[in-house]
């Protein structure tokens, strides 16, 4: 399998002021990124995502360690990186003053995309991530979720094999991240390689063939979601769905080590009369596995980062 | 390597006349604020306005040149939009050249509408054409480097402002813009010699009296010096900033 990205030892310190000890944002990180895959990164604030990232798109120097992207090393061939990859940063940052379709134009123009094509790549973009009716707006007058598709196209325009996601749906109304995703999933349809950091447990479980989970500026695990999975606790969570005296829907959920019979038994006994409405079995998810590795639960994370726009959304 | 540096630096300075300069109240401002320096001075001092021109053009060129130069590289930081030209194949000295190519183009726009209106209004007799055309595009390269430098060493808009102003002003009055160099007392002149706008003036000056290229290609130098020089501090600062 041809290797993306290979990362052996990277590490990032940062001096902090006088009389401080120096921050290891990332410390000594090692992982493959396979080529074809969507790629997620997990880890709460301040874990060593973005730091991560910033490296490998030469944006920050590492201190230590080695990193080989789409085959090329890092330190010694930056700019011929910098032509194969889409970097779609945290915030929204294309030109206010230009409208849609000429923010494109202009991203094409930096990768050398030639002139006739560029018309047409902007054209399919706009269409591609619904703004075709915005094409002539300025980047400044587009909703939030219309900035980010944007900003997306734009990391894109160029038709990087390898593009890096940082937080793509932070912030996004429902619908939104609901159609980023989509496009995130699509990406991997075409053949490429997606870098994806993220908050969201649920963005990771439905996109990412592996994940990387980063603490602390170390990976405490890496591996697909379905083994992530397994490694957790053996335990099963059995749910029942009660109907109330007024009408009202109840769930309760009692977890298990040894078998589901007794918890079934047990909620069984506390029905209390009321119809029983649906009774399941349920797998630990992503969250659990979080949970256990980090000591964070998914609403730490999510009021770390400020916002729960797109972390519950579907899709 | 050098082809992608060149196209960026085509593409950067485009999109930023696109984006910033080339805007109703840049291209007012950039005319009107020399022309009023220089009305003021003339109605205090009426005398030969055509010996003002030189002076006009430099102003014309500075303001024109530094004022948004000075600002737009700190705006793009600050909304994370420089963020972009920095992960472009491209090197850091070429995105500051795109940027500085920018300042310079609005600047020598300005400057052209001032130059036909004052050839309309006091004729071209024993202009060097050549001198004035390399005087008008080394002193915009050395303003526009100026500005670049003082956009990279800040982090807030209005603190590129200060610094502007501050380099400005001090330049438009020892400048020998409005009071010839020769009669101010010999320490201000060698405060004056530090400053391109004096170099500018003085070259301008000599492209519209005929003057010797002997004489004009020290200014002429100088201004080379002050723009590579700048640059270069420029680029420093802004790779510093990196990380």
């Amino acid at each position: 399998m041809t290797e993306a990205i290979q990362v052996e030892g990277l590490t990032k310190v940062f001096t902090t002021g006088k009389d401080r000890p120096p921050l290891r944002a990332v410390d000594g990180i090692d992982f493959t990124v396979h080529e074809g895959e969507v790629f997620g990164f997990l880890g709460p604030n301040g874990a060593g995502k973005t730091s991560t990232i910033r490296m490998l798109t030469g944006l920050s120097r590492p201190t230590a360690g080695k990193a080989h992207v789409l085959g090329l090393e890092l330190d010694k061939d930056l700019p011929r990186i910098k032509k194969r990859i889409g970097v779609v940063p945290e915030a929204s940052n294309l030109y206010d003053e230009l409208t849609a379709f000429d923010n494109l134009v202009f991203a094409m123009q930096l990768y050398g995309v030639p002139r006739l094509e560029r018309k047409v790549r902007a054209e399919a973009l706009l269409q591609r991530f619904r703004l075709g009716e915005k094409r002539d707006a300025p980047f400044a007058k587009l909703s939030r979720g219309m900035k980010r598709a944007l900003t997306i196209a734009a990391g894109l325009a160029h038709r990087p094999p390898l593009v890096f996601l940082d937080e793509p749906t932070t912030g996004l109304d429902v619908m939104s991240a609901r159609n980023l995703r989509g496009m995130i999933a699509s990406l991997r349809d075409e053949g490429v390689t997606v870098f994806l950091t993220t908050h969201y447990l649920e963005e990771a479980e439905r996109l990412c063939d592996r994940v990387a989970v980063i603490v602390k500026g170390k990976i405490v695990a890496l591996d697909t979601v379905a083994g992530l999975r397994s490694s957790a606790q053996q335990k099963n969570i059995v749910e029942i769905t009660l109907e109330n005296s007024d009408g009202l829907q109840e769930k309760r959920r009692v977890e298990c080590v040894d078998g589901v019979g007794p918890a079934i038994q047990k909620l069984l006994n506390e029905t209390n009369g009321r119809h029983v409405l649906a009774l399941d079995t349920l797998r630990p998810s992503l969250e659990d596995v979080f949970v256990q590795l980090t000591g964070l639960s998914a609403e730490v994370m999510l009021s770390e980062k400020g916002g729960k726009g797109g972390g519950n959304a579907g899709g | 390597m050098l082809a992608d540096d060149l196209r960026g630096m085509y593409y950067i300075a485009l999109k930023d006349v696109k984006a910033y300069y080339f805007k109703a109240p840049n291209i007012s401002w950039g005319i009107l604020f020399p022309f009023a320096f220089i009305l003021a001075f003339a109605i205090r001092n009426p005398g030969d306005l055509r010996a003002l021109v030189p002076g006009l053009l430099a102003l014309t060129v500075l303001f024109g040149t530094s004022s948004m130069e000075a600002i737009v590289i700190v705006f793009e930081r600050r909304i994370g939009s420089l963020e972009r030209l920095f992960l472009a194949p491209l090197r850091l000295p070429a995105l500051l050249a795109g940027k500085l190519l920018g300042g310079m183009a609005f600047g020598l726009t300005v400057t052209l509408v001032v130059l036909v209106v004052s050839i309309i209004i006091f004729g071209s007799t024993g202009t060097n054409w050549l001198m004035l055309i390399l005087a008008l595009l080394l002193s915009a390269t050395a303003f526009s480097a100026m500005g670049a430098f003082i956009s990279v060493a800040v982090k807030e808009v209005f603190e590129a402002q200060t610094l502007a102003n501050f380099f400005r002003f001090p330049m438009m009055f020892l400048g020998g813009v409005f009071v010839p160099l020769a009669s101010m007392p010999a320490w201000l002149q060698g405060i004056a010699r530090l400053f391109p706008l004096t170099y500018s003036v003085e070259a301008l000056r000599a492209a519209f009296s005929g003057g010797s290229w002997a004489t004009a290609g020290l200014d002429l130098g100088a201004l080379s010096a002050f723009s590579v020089v700048l640059f270069l501090l420029a680029v420093r600062t802004l790779a510093r900033r990196i990380d």
